[in-house]
């Protein structure tokens, strides 16, 4: 544990990755202005990369299969996929991965989507060299991810509801309908709250208890 | 009310209020001080002979005062639980010689002088704040002269006034003189919509109550003299015009302006004051009784909640929810949820479905029975710490605990942890890891970027949540920037630790931007205060050793500011082109020393 603790400070290098890069074109989305060839070469130089490509849209499910049967084929153990905003498909990567064996936190992604062939349309050099640049990046982060473990802990299925007016009220009584057990505390001697002040109501003008 | 009562799945603890909270979302330990009501809750059928027998006349809280009960008595007759309470302090004798009178009375004997105060300990899983509301105290407002006049009331007090179960049985009499009142004038936003006295929101609730009134007023007496003082009516609810337009129609004046003074007449009739601004007319109108629309403001045990439970307030001192669109009901901290008018005020309807759905959310989380903790949280390294606290001064989720004083070393309850990495970025031992957040992963993409083309690059951290969302948003929009930005994501902007930034320009970055959510908008609370203390700070050194300071920004950009991240990245550019070789050359010198 300690010295695992103190290679995550220091960036030291997980025992010889093998990793996997995989440049997608997105369709034309892409490729249109990043040369995904270029980068996937560029990519395969690298340090640790066992195996770098260009794929047609990495998301959909011959995409998939095609990385997953590098996973087992060349034994990769972390991967990085260039392609669109990890706020859109890092969950379906990370799923990806997870299927094959692989801690999802072994995964990385390069945005070449969002943050390069689209908002540098005009300039398809600068934006290549750019997504070499990124892929870089990610590779010479994922060379130093740990694996990590979510937890899950017991739950006690009781609520407390702090304050017995109207709101309260409703609220313990919607979670005990449905079974879940509840602790009411009120301050005053009886609940009600400001409700059991009033007579009728807006917006129906009936009667409030 | 009474289904309460009976639910078998519900405990009730009235004269009870929580001491203190412990744990976190799952497991919560609760404590519950249960003050003694002196009758036996169970065995007591409120016959109220009790009361008959007590001789200590106390005025009555729930009629405010307007009618009057014994020192044992029960708040009203639908009550729950129904059972009788006795006020100690007013009580003669806990002693029977002293009186006793009650104890006599009581057939059953429910009576215990002895009961005392209780602390029962709940263990729970989530958390319903529904502390509701307090009404403004109008006594500062000298111009209303609540205190002065008996007939100038509060909008409760005329609740109870008009209410067919109140003092008077429903008949609107003049404090005074118990006469029929003819005439009643309102006045609106008492201590609302003010930035001098009580809040400067909209308490939401007083216009359409004193429209309701004016309604039930001229159902009952359709003679009376009615009138409103208002500065604009809001209406806005399903079936509020119409509401509004009724009591219009059957003969309320509506007076756009708020009374300056109100005097009182030699009958205690009440003259009133006030410029219409509709006309721009001083007038002055006598009335029988004027009724304060009170505004709403925080109950008062909401700020030491607040501190228990880790919550935050808005300015206007109600209970800031997780995201005022998306999570209306959840608070920030995991596990815990708003219902009613604690998190602000509002009316009956939307009480009810918030606490409906506080329910819901409630049970989402733990209808699973377990709680499956995020995996990226912070990380102690027990010997680099020395407990110096500052973890645990600046973790927006109370999740680092320090014991400076007997020093124990900080230790993260992963499950409180939200995973911002505030707490790594400023150890100042770097005694805490933030998982996939790391000093190391960050700073290799760091040199990375720069490795090549260094003096052409603009450095930029992003947070996820949103100046990241904002970049792609550009990306979306098609919007474009100049290609020499290279971007790193952070879960925070409170994550990018000063050393990023050094080790930045010590690698010859040209400029480098931080970037995040706008201050009240982050989404682990707060914990961009001390990204922007962390940047003055940093700015402050360069200054001092001879960096332009300019060549370090911070802005804040939203998950809906494309635009503005792309008009930033242009800015970014201009700089970059400002800052020369030489001077870099002599910045990456000055920080090898
Ligand atoms: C004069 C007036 C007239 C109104 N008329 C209408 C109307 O006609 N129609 C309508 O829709 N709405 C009306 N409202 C608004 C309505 O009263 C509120 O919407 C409703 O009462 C909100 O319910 P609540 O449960 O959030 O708060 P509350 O009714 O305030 O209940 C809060 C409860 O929590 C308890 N509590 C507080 N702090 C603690 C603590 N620390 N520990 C334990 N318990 C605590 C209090 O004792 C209280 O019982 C009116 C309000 C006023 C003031
Ligand atoms: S609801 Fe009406 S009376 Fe109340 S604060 Fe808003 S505007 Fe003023």
């Amino acid at each position: 544990m300690e010295a695992n603790v103190l290679a995550h400070q220091n960036g030291d290098v997980a025992e010889k990755p093998r990793i996997g890069v995989y440049v997608c074109h997105c369709g034309l989305n892409i490729a249109q202005t990043v040369d995904c060839a270029q980068v996937a070469e560029a990519a395969e130089q690298l340090t640790d990369v066992v195996i770098s490509k260009d794929i047609g849209y990495a998301c959909s499910e011959p995409g998939q299969q095609e990385m997953k049967d590098d996973i087992m084929e060349f034994g990769l153990d972390r991967v990085v996929v260039a392609s669109c905003s990890p706020r859109l498909h890092e969950p379906t990567f990370r799923q990806m991965v997870q299927s094959v064996g692989i801690n999802p936190y072994l995964l990385e992604m390069a945005n070449l989507r969002e943050q390069c062939s689209w908002v540098h349309m005009n300039a398809p050099e600068a934006a290549t060299r750019k997504a070499v640049d990124l892929v870089q990046m990610a590779v010479s982060r994922i060379r130093v991810l740990q694996p990590l473990e979510e937890e899950t802990l017991p739950l006690t299925q009781k609520t407390l509801v702090i304050g017995g007016g109207v709101a309260g009220i409703q609220a313990a009584l919607d979670l005990a309908d449905n079974d879940y057990d509840v602790v009411l505390v009120e301050k005053q001697p009886t609940i009600g709250g400001t409700m059991a002040q009033l007579d009728k109501t807006f917006p129906t003008m009936d009667c409030s208890i | 009310m009474t289904d309460v009562g009976r639910h078998p799945r519900i405990t009730l603890h009235t004269l009870s209020e929580i001491k203190d909270v412990n744990g976190y979302v799952g497991n919560f330990d609760v404590s519950i001080l249960k003050r003694a009501r002196y009758v036996d809750e169970n065995e007591c059928t409120a016959c109220g002979d009790c009361a008959e027998a007590c001789p200590v006349i106390r005025p009555d809280e729930f009629n405010l005062g307007l009618s009057s009960r014994r020192a044992i008595f029960s708040p009203f007759p639908q009550a729950v639980p129904s059972a009788y309470v006795l006020n100690a302090n007013e009580c003669l004798g806990h002693n029977p010689v002293v009186c006793g009178k009650c104890l006599e009375a009581c057939d059953k004997g429910c009576i215990d002088f002895h009961m005392s105060d209780k602390e029962i300990v709940e263990h729970v899983g989530s958390i319903v704040v529904a502390t509701g509301f307090d009404v403004y105290d109008p006594t500062e407002l000298d111009e209303y002269a609540y205190s002065r006049f008996e007939n100038v009331l509060t909008s409760l007090e005329f609740e109870r006034l008009i209410n067919a179960g109140g003092p008077t049985g429903g008949e609107v009499l003049r404090p005074t003189d118990r006469q029929p009142a003819r005439s009643i004038g309102f006045v609106q936003c008492v201590g609302s919509r003010s930035a001098k006295k009580g809040g400067n929101y909209c308490s939401n609730i007083c216009c359409m109550n004193t429209v309701k009134s004016t309604l039930m007023l001229k159902e009952h007496y359709p003679d009376m003299d009615i009138k409103v003082f208002y500065i604009d009516i809001r209406a806005f609810g399903k079936g509020f015009e119409e509401l509004y337009t009724r009591s219009r129609r059957s003969g309320v004046h509506y007076i756009r302006g708020l009374p300056g003074t109100v005097e009182e007449d030699p009958d205690k009739g009440l003259s009133v004051a006030v410029e219409n601004t509709a006309t721009g007319n001083l007038e002055i109108h006598h009335l029988d009784m004027l009724v304060l629309a009170l505004g709403l403001k925080p109950a008062a045990s909401t700020q030491r909640l607040q501190e228990m439970l880790g919550l935050q307030l808005n300015p206007d001192g109600f209970f800031l929810e997780a995201h005022p669109k998306l999570q209306p009901v959840d608070a920030a901290t995991r596990g815990i949820y708003y219902a009613g008018c604690a998190e602000g005020p509002k009316d009956i309807k939307e009480s009810v479905t918030q606490a409906s759905a506080a329910a819901a959310r409630a049970i989402r989380l733990m209808h699973k029975g377990e709680i499956t903790t995020e995996a990226i949280t912070s990380m102690v390294i027990e010997e680099a710490c020395k407990c110096c606290g500052k973890c645990a001064e600046v973790c927006p989720y109370n999740a680092v605990t320090v014991d400076v004083k007997k020093k124990i070393p900080a230790s993260v309850n992963t499950a409180a942890c939200a995973g911002c990495g505030t707490c790594a970025a400023e150890c100042p031992f770097d005694a805490i890891i933030m998982n996939h957040f790391t000093d190391g992963q960050i700073l290799n993409q760091v040199h990375t970027a720069l490795e090549e083309s260094t003096q052409e690059k603009i450095l930029v951290f992003a947070c996820n949540w949103c100046s990241y969302a904002g970049a792609d948003y550009a990306g979306v929009s098609r919007l474009q920037y100049p290609p020499n930005v290279r971007l790193i994501r952070t879960m925070c902007s409170g994550r990018v630790d000063e050393k990023f930034i050094w080790d930045g320009f010590r690698a010859g970055a040209p400029v480098i931007l931080v970037s995040g959510c706008h201050i009240g908008d982050c989404h682990y609370i707060d914990a961009n205060h001390w990204t922007e203390k962390r940047v003055k700070k940093v700015h402050k050194k360069m200054a001092k050793m001879g960096i332009r300071p300019e060549r370090l920004q911070l802005e804040w950009i939203s998950a809906a500011e494309g635009v503005r991240f792309a008009e930033v990245m242009d800015g970014m550019e201009k700089l970059r082109q400002s800052v020369t070789p030489e001077e870099i050359a002599e910045t990456v010198q000055l920080l090898k020393e």
